[in-house]
């Protein structure tokens, strides 16, 4: 219920919500949990395995039992902690795991039967039959145990990814967070402050403790108004760092708005922050005691009680008792008597504590006993005088503080455990150039954290080599942290480790004896601490049991490892940016929307796109498209665009050098004004990609690559230039875009060309091969007389910026002489009729002895895979060959990917003799044609394999052939 | 991660692509025997420690460079051209 008078926000404007359809109202400012708690509502869900009901247990991101689900379909975010949740106008929030109702949960008999639920229960108990667990077990145990689900519909909001850099970057701003930024500030350093809530501030927001004669939050506004006025200072809120990475590389999550924001507005951004040096000043968290039924709703940490009351107004009961073993928690009940809500007792396990106020106190006390099914109602005391029973709505408990060492982990660091403060501080130097300040390091005191904040931040200041400046420290309260050991109280009935996980005392003693004694054993045995609070609240306290279950001291015992994200993380955060266009961007050829004008099918070639074929209005089926094409370019002329290509520009006084040491063959020799086929090699000796290599001028080369292969090949002019040959004077350039160029091929295309060209050629001055600079419409491009399709064909470019004009002249000049479009299905068939290869024939695992070309690595020369390609098992006569296949029965369809085998045999892969690689319907021919690889392959002309395809589930008998289907002399082409 | 790129200065991993071991920068001679070039083409160790490895700044300056870290503690404690790395 709400104190009037008390929060930071006491004037807030009313904001309605619902919560599982009942509506409420609310205050600005408020979050979700302080929304409900002000409401009376203590039942929150339910938790994990046994369906126990559960209300809050904090006011921070380590909530463990108050997690909703908001939004419905791809709006949908469950496991919403109500902790981190703020309150706006329409909420509407859903509890979890719950049916059909958070108060009748049908699966609460889980509860019943938790004997036999206990942990690592499904390894014994659901042991047989074996096919039973993956159909039956597995599905039950996921239907009744979970949190909240996923719609399945893919997101629809906008999430976003930044970068930052900084010279510090100071994680948390609490008292410690907050003189550090100062102090790094005044010194001229690049500041970042961080910190995970809405508002800055930390414990400060939530205490009544005064600085420099000031309230908490009075105090910091101050000194985030200073700081707001720096230049060097970039403050962010609601940004939770959620790891620490190499080389001062660390990732947070910034909340950006809520779920009623529009969908272009971001929900989340996933920050790269590298930072010179950071200070981590992220304070410590509050942990429970395990006492009998420690987990009803009403029992909250003391701290949670004091935020919601100081920072919300809103007292979380009306009868509220303390139980603790340390001062600290004793300002619960100062702060809430303060404000003039009952405290009915303080339990105080120390037999020494003191009342530090007007409260009845226990002392040498236990909570021995818990009663109130949905939410607490009262509650029994042991002491030396006996047991008593206390009515009281709200429990505020606090076993102790533990430094959020979290991200000091990361980098496996292991924390160093305290005596002092009974908890783990951080281990110096764990993550390089981080210092850690303040609670977070077990200095507990707000006059510690400030102190500690300065002088960290002063050596900080000081390793940059800047002046570290002249700061005051404020004055503030100094209390000691008086604390004595209690984790467990003794008693019948569970007591709870791990509320989200539902891992009690028992179930880490069961390890202990089942001896899974190493602590992460331990952890998977129970699943203690592996939910998505990572063990926050419970770690400390479960350790410490079972230290004692294994006769260990804690620090033998040691932690589990903390890993990144410090906080859950939306994989849809983590991958903003990258869906889509972000994941695959779209390259476009020039002749892209001519393309798409005439009702081309655009097909992916890498992130390029092109045209599969060119329809006409009669055509029903892509072949009879394609059918057509090829038909046009081996009677009339055909067009199409190739500038995908890779083009490489090589120039220099060595060029000539450096491409005989990356192809296998030899281009010095090679005129000036002429093309040459070259077939490149991996160093270990297997074909890397082909292509033809133009001679523009003595020193001047253009390289041209497969399609796929363009980036790859670049890398390795790179590596082969730079490291292998620094030696050569040499420099490259891809200018893939920069020129479209465009395949005119067909017995026509001499005639088509010099339609267009400003200056006639003719086989004299363009002999087979042969390439040079052209005028074409008064532009200077370049002409080719090279030919994939085994006609007489070209290739003419022209810069990029014409390519869509040339593509237009061209096509209008093919229709007029009969000619036309060709797209990617039709170049495959003209290739396969010539027997030309492409990556499906090298595919990584040839060589250029299996496709025929062993005589073109020239021996004369070293160059990259030479050596190693001569090894004797690339020579073998065994080793599969390039053949053609042609089907015995012309009707028969050919199908890659296939395997050949004798004719007879068992089509197994003991009896394997090869594969199909490339396979399509020859118009020319009438008749299915393939290119494959076969043992032996080139002296097994005119033999008949059986082609085996069991995905397809096609038997072919073929005939095997030269892979060169059509005019295998080559005449047409130099015609 | 971050990598000194000797052109660029320091800059994201994601910027560069692995290639592996600087093994690679000796490449033998041609006719070097057949156990040179298998140690070349395939062997590599797997060091816990200092390491030097290549990468491409494949998103940035087209370098080739070698860098030297340790695999145990990620330090990274250089890096030069591949150019001019075996000189």
């Amino acid at each position: 219920m709400r104190v009037a008078g008390k929060g930071l926000n006491p004037n807030g404007a009313p904001v309605s919500f619902t919560f599982d359809g009942t509506s409420y109202t609310g205050r600005e400012g408020d979050t979700l949990s302080a929304a409900l708690l002000a409401n009376g509502v203590r039942l929150m869900g339910r938790s994990f395995k046994y369906h126990r009901p559960r209300g809050v247990l904090t006011a921070g991101s380590e909530e463990p039992n108050a997690l909703v689900t908001v939004g419905q379909g791809a709006r949908q975010d469950p496991n919403i902690r109500a902790t981190t949740q703020t309150l706006y106008d329409g909420l509407a929030a859903r509890s979890q795991n719950a049916w059909p109702s958070l108060k009748y949960d049908a699966m609460a008999v889980n509860d019943l039967a938790s004997p036999f639920l206990t942990a690592g229960f499904y390894y014994k108990t659901f042991m047989w039959p074996k096919a039973f667990w993956e159909k039956l077990y597995e599905p039950i145990i996921r239907h009744a145990a979970g949190l909240g689900a996923l719609s399945g519909d893919a997101v629809e909001e906008t999430y976003e990814k930044a970068f930052a850099f900084c010279d510090v970057l100071v994680i948390g701003a609490g008292p410690a967070g907050i003189m550090a930024a100062l102090t790094a500030a005044q010194s001229g350093a690049d500041v970042i402050l961080v910190d995970e809530d809405t508002q800055m501030g930390g414990r400060l927001l939530a205490e009544t403790a005064e600085i420099d004669g000031q309230s908490g939050p009075d105090w910091v506004a101050a000194q985030l108004g200073a700081l707001a006025k720096m230049d060097n200072v970039r403050l962010m809120t609601r940004t939770t760092v959620t790891g620490a990475y190499d080389q001062g590389t660390f990732g947070a999550l910034e909340q950006v708005s809520e779920q009623n924001a529009p969908l272009n507005t971001p929900r989340e951004c996933f920050w790269r922050i590298t930072a010179k040096r950071s200070i981590l000043c992220a304070g410590a968290l509050e942990r429970p005691i395990a006492f009998p039924n420690n987990d009803r709703p009403g029992i909250m940490l003391a701290s949670a009680v004091r935020a919601y009351l100081n920072r919300w107004g809103v007292a979380a009961g009306s009868a509220v008792t303390v139980f603790a073993n340390n001062d600290d928690a004793h300002r619960t009940a100062l702060d809430l008597i303060g404000a003039g809500v009952t405290v009915a007792a303080v339990i105080d396990s120390r037999e020494d504590a003191q009342s530090l106020g007007d409260y009845p106190l226990f002392s040498g006390a236990q909570v021995i006993a818990t009663k109130g099914r949905l939410g607490l109602k009262s509650i029994t005391v042991q002491d030396a005088r006996g047991t008593h029973e206390i009515e009281t709505d709200c429990l505020a408990i606090s076993g102790g503080w533990n430094p959020s060492v979290h991200l000091t982990c990361h980098m496996n660091g292991r924390p160093t455990w305290s005596d002092d403060i009974l908890s783990f501080v951080p281990t110096d130097n764990s993550i390089p150039d981080m210092t850690v300040a303040g609670a977070a390091r077990g200095n507990f005191s707000t006059l510690g954290c400030l102190e500690d904040g300065i002088s960290v931040a002063k050596a900080t200041v000081t390793s940059l080599d800047l002046k570290s400046p002249q700061i005051a420290t404020p004055a503030a309260e100094d209390d000691p942290y008086s604390i004595q050991a209690l984790w467990q109280v003794d008693g019948t009935g569970r007591k709870w480790l791990d509320f989200q996980n539902d891992v009690h005392v028992k179930d880490v003693k069961l390890a202990a004896q089942e001896n899974f004694r190493s602590v992460e054993h331990m952890k998977r045995y129970t699943t203690q601490g592996m939910a998505t609070d990572q063990g926050k609240n419970s770690n400390v306290v479960a350790l410490a049991v079972l230290a004692d279950a294994t006769g260990r001291g804690i620090p033998e015992t040691g932690t589990t490892t903390f890993r990144p994200p410090y906080v859950p993380v939306s994989i849809a955060a983590m991958g903003a940016g990258s869906q889509g266009h972000g994941f695959a961007p779209e390259r476009h050829l020039t002749s892209h929307n001519a393309s798409v004008d005439r009702n081309a099918p655009m097909v992916e070639v890498g992130l390029w796109y092109r045209a599969s074929y060119f329809p006409k209005p009669s055509e029903t089926t892509w072949l009879e498209a394609c059918n057509r094409e090829v038909n046009v370019v081996r009677n009339h002329v055909g067009v199409c665009d190739v500038s995908t290509l890779g083009k490489i520009d090589i120039q220099g006084a060595d060029a000539a050098e450096f491409l005989d040491f990356v192809y296998c063959n030899t281009f010095s020799s090679l005129k000036e004004n002429r093309v040459r086929y070259g077939l490149m090699l991996r160093e270990d000796g297997h074909v890397m990609d082909d292509g033809t290599t133009a001679r523009l001028g003595l020193n001047h080369y253009v390289m041209t690559t497969t399609t796929a292969a363009a980036g790859q090949i670049m890398k390795h002019l790179d590596w082969v230039r730079q490291a292998l040959r620094p030696d050569l004077d040499v420099r490259f350039a891809s200018v893939t875009e920069q020129w479209a160029q465009f395949a005119v091929a067909g017995p026509k295309s001499r005639e088509l060309l010099n339609s267009i060209l400003d200056e006639q050629i003719d086989n004299e001055s363009w002999p087979f091969m042969a390439c040079g600079d052209v005028g074409v419409a008064g532009v200077q491009g370049r002409l080719f007389r090279i030919s994939f399709s085994g006609e007489h064909a070209y290739e003419i470019a022209v810069p990029a910026r014409y390519g869509a004009s040339l593509f237009g002249l061209l096509t209008t000049q093919a229709e007029a002489m009969e000619g036309g479009l060709y797209g990617l299905e039709a170049l495959n068939v003209l290739r396969i009729e010539k027997g030309f290869i492409t990556h499906a024939e090298i595919h990584g695992r040839v060589t250029a002895f299996d496709i025929g070309f062993d005589r073109m690595v020239s021996q004369k020369k070293d160059c990259i895979g030479n050596t190693m390609s001569r090894r004797g098992g690339l020579l073998d006569a065994e080793r599969e060959q390039m053949i053609g296949l042609k089907p015995v029965e012309n009707e028969h369809k050919l199908t890659a990917g296939a395997h050949l085998f004798v004719e007879g045999a068992d089509a197994v892969s003991e009896n394997d003799q090869g594969y199909v690689t490339s396979v399509c319907h020859s118009p020319t021919l009438g008749h299915d044609i393939g290119m494959g690889f076969l043992k032996d392959g080139p002296n097994r002309y005119g033999e008949r394999v059986m082609l085996v395809d069991h995905v397809r589930n096609n038997h072919v008998l073929c005939e095997v052939c030269h892979p060169v289907f059509f005019d295998p002399e080559g005449g047409l082409a130099r015609g | 991660m971050r990598l000194p790129c000797p052109i660029c200065g320091e800059r994201d991993r994601r910027e560069f692509y692995y290639q592996g071991h600087a093994t690679l920068l000796d490449r033998p001679a041609a006719d070097a025997d057949a156990g040179a070039w298998d140690d070349y083409v395939h062997n590599r160790d797997n060091p816990a420690g200092e390491t030097r490895d290549l990468w491409h700044h494949e998103a940035g300056c087209g370098a080739w460079i070698v860098v030297t870290r340790n695999t145990v503690t990620h330090e990274v404690l250089g890096a030069v051209l591949a150019e001019k790395a075996k000189s």
